[in-house]
């Protein structure tokens, strides 16, 4: 069945919350406003303000009471706007959900799933469109995942409630309009996927550069390059393995990722590849991050900040291929 | 003796007497010990002694059932003995070892045990808070007619923390109790210095949370009125605060130097306000009776410390241990 993106979180949540007594969503107009991006638009009707509850604009409030509620057998799932609000939460999501179940001695845990918008494209400037995912990928004790397929974007809310650890889904809000097939491809969530299979260059990507990607990659095959892309899917943990199989096929790494280059992911997968795959290369690996200013507001300036096909297509063309 | 307690028959009055005479105490000399085994290195990290403040815990959790949930914060020896987690494993904690009742992780300021229901020690000021009102949340939306109760301290009601939870378990109704611990210092800033309102009746008002204050260096007019505002909230009566009035004996830590308040005043609170000597005083507690609660506690402490000594170590190997839960490959 085709459908968008955004359509496929919320069956991925109707099903849930259809399925399990436990579960309920929870964030700054998720109820009778509908979703600030429409992604919860009819629950409230299907499953009442208990189960589709709007919280006030107390980020580390509702997150905190996700992180309580969790504790005392709910599985909540709490939207948080965008990853710039999420900020409010970082004492909730840093000191408590990633750290109870340590801290207890494996006591407690917090099966807790936080959903929220990351990503420029929109034009909204420097207080809403920054990807800080690679923040939460750096603590022990939750995990990060971010879907770029509407197959995905349903999955991962489901297998997300299914793990009894904090779960944090980054949705790219470019996907939102993404049109795709529904159905599951049974890929576990902490696996990476080979997006298009290739054998000259492995592109490693997730979220909303999966399709820059696959357009640079499209590009490249017009120049007789057969690029192998690789959708991440999860960002913590990292499935190494898959991405290190490619690139003992192709000998050839970017790395595309749309958070700063200072401290990034693209830092962490490039050092790993370098830790574990120094033999398999042919080339330096490369990556594509995000030119480190806070997100601009006019559509050139955005366009240069954040990663493209064309700056992947030209990235490789330097690569000897 | 209190006109509220005049129906009980004076047997049981007096146990009960004891019983909170014997629940201080155990506080009281854990704590001497606990700083006894700091300065001989056998417990380390920060240490924040609850001495002088053990009228509040101890009065606030006789009215608190088993499934109630509690939420404490770092300085939270009290609150665990109070609730009943064994003295052992509180001192074993302390010594970082595998028996301790966080399996050695957390330390001082951050017990847990969950088979007693205390959500743990907090030492983000003001962070236990959103947790609580989620534990308050999940027992309204399962139908559970229970109290989560949550301590925080003067340090708190300055935090977002505090005013977003207040406005919320009011907004949503929940079975909420707040237990202010006022001691009239965060860390080394007296109230006076941070709050620009200290009527906390007037404040919770703001937000409709009918709040009581109380003097907590009276341990009967602690669990009277914790009492009410357990009753209250598991009444469905929503969010209630209580504010038990109370001051430190010691430092903040054990790496405070003590400079922001005088001698004189920590001696004055000390000579004349000791929830101890108050209630003896005031319960005409014998010498003989004392003695005897004196070497019962002191029995179980040695017991504790032989307990920490005694526990292994956690095998360096399980350092990854926790972190996440544990899946079938």
């Amino acid at each position: 069945m085709t459908t968008t993106f955004r359509e496929a979180i919320r069956a991925g949540m109707r099903e849930a919350l259809e399925g399990d007594p436990r579960v309920f969503l929870m964030g700054e107009d998720v109820g009778r406003y509908g979703g600030a991006f429409a992604v919860s638009m009819g629950l409230l009707e299907e499953f009442g303000p208990e189960r589709v509850r709007d919280a006030p604009l107390s980020e580390s409030a509702f997150v905190g009471a996700g992180i309580g509620a969790a504790l005392a057998g709910m599985r909540p799932i709490v939207e948080v706007m965008t990853i710039n609000f999420s900020m409010l939460a970082l004492d909730q999501i840093v000191n408590n959900a990633a750290t109870l179940r340590y801290m207890s001695g494996g006591q407690f845990s917090v099966p807790l799933v936080v959903r929220m918008t990351v990503g420029a494209g929109r034009q909204l400037a420097c207080q809403h469109a920054h990807s800080l995912e690679a923040w939460y990928a750096h603590v022990p004790g939750i995990k990060a995942v971010a879907p770029a397929t509407v197959a995905d974007a349903r999955a991962m809310v489901l297998a997300a409630l299914e793990d009894p650890d904090p779960v944090f889904i980054f949705e790219n809000a470019i996907l939102y309009p993404l049109e795709g097939e529904l159905e599951d491809g049974g890929l576990p969530l902490y696996r990476a996927a080979v997006r298009r299979a290739g054998t000259d260059v492995t592109l490693a990507t997730y979220g909303g550069s999966v399709g820059k990607a696959l357009e640079a990659a499209e590009q490249l095959a017009a120049e007789g390059v057969e690029a192998e892309v690789i959708d991440l899917r999860s960002l913590r943990p990292l499935d190494m393995d898959t991405v290190l199989e490619s690139i003992a096929k192709t000998h050839r790494v970017v790395v595309v990722d749309e958070g700063w280059r200072t401290g990034s992911l693209a830092g962490e997968i490039g050092m790993q590849i370098a830790e574990r795959g120094f033999d398999l290369l042919d080339w330096p690996p490369q990556r594509i991050c995000s030119v480190e200013v806070p997100m601009p507001y006019a559509k050139h300036l955005e366009d240069a900040a954040i990663p493209n096909a064309e700056r992947i297509v030209a990235t490789v063309r330097e690569m000897a291929i | 003796m209190s006109p509220a307690r005049t129906k009980v028959a004076p047997a049981l009055e007096r146990e009960h007497i004891l019983l909170l005479l014997r629940e201080m105490l155990r506080i009281r000399r854990f704590e001497e010990k606990a700083a006894e085994l700091y300065s001989l290195a056998k417990i380390r990290g920060f240490l924040h002694l609850y001495i002088g403040e053990e009228a509040v815990a101890v009065g606030a959790m006789q009215s608190l059932r088993e499934d109630d949930r509690i939420v404490a914060t770092y300085r939270d020896h009290g609150h665990a003995l109070a609730r009943g987690l064994p003295m052992g494993a509180l001192m074993a904690e302390m010594y970082g070892k595998t028996t301790g009742c966080s399996g050695g992780r957390g330390g001082s300021m951050h017990f847990f045990d969950a088979s007693r229901r205390f959500y743990g020690g907090y030492a983000i000021v003001g962070g236990g808070l959103p947790v609580a009102l989620g534990l308050a949340l999940a027992d309204a939306m399962q139908g559970n007619p229970l109290v989560t109760a949550c301590f925080f301290g003067d340090g708190a009601v300055v935090e977002g923390e505090f005013h977003e939870t207040m406005n919320l378990a009011a907004l949503w109704h929940l079975p909420l109790l707040f237990l202010y611990e006022n001691n009239l210092y965060a860390m080394g800033t007296a109230i006076e210095r941070s709050q620009a309102q200290l009527d906390m009746e007037l404040r919770a008002r703001g937000y409709g949370v009918p709040a009581e204050v109380v003097d907590g260096m009276d341990v009967l007019a602690v669990e009277k009125a914790v009492r009410r505002g357990v009753e209250a909230v598991r009444g469905g009566g929503g969010p209630h605060l209580v504010e038990l009035k109370t001051y430190r004996f010691r430092a903040h830590s054990l790496a405070d130097p003590d400079l922001y308040r005088t001698k004189e005043e920590v001696e004055q609170w000390r000579t004349t306000r000791d929830p101890i000597d108050l209630f003896v005083a005031q319960q005409q507690i014998d010498e003989a009776t004392l003695g005897e609660l004196e070497a019962a506690v002191n029995a179980e402490l040695d017991e504790a410390v032989a307990f920490a000594e005694a526990g292994p170590w956690e095998p360096v190997e399980t350092l990854e241990e926790h972190v996440t839960t544990p899946v079938a490959p």
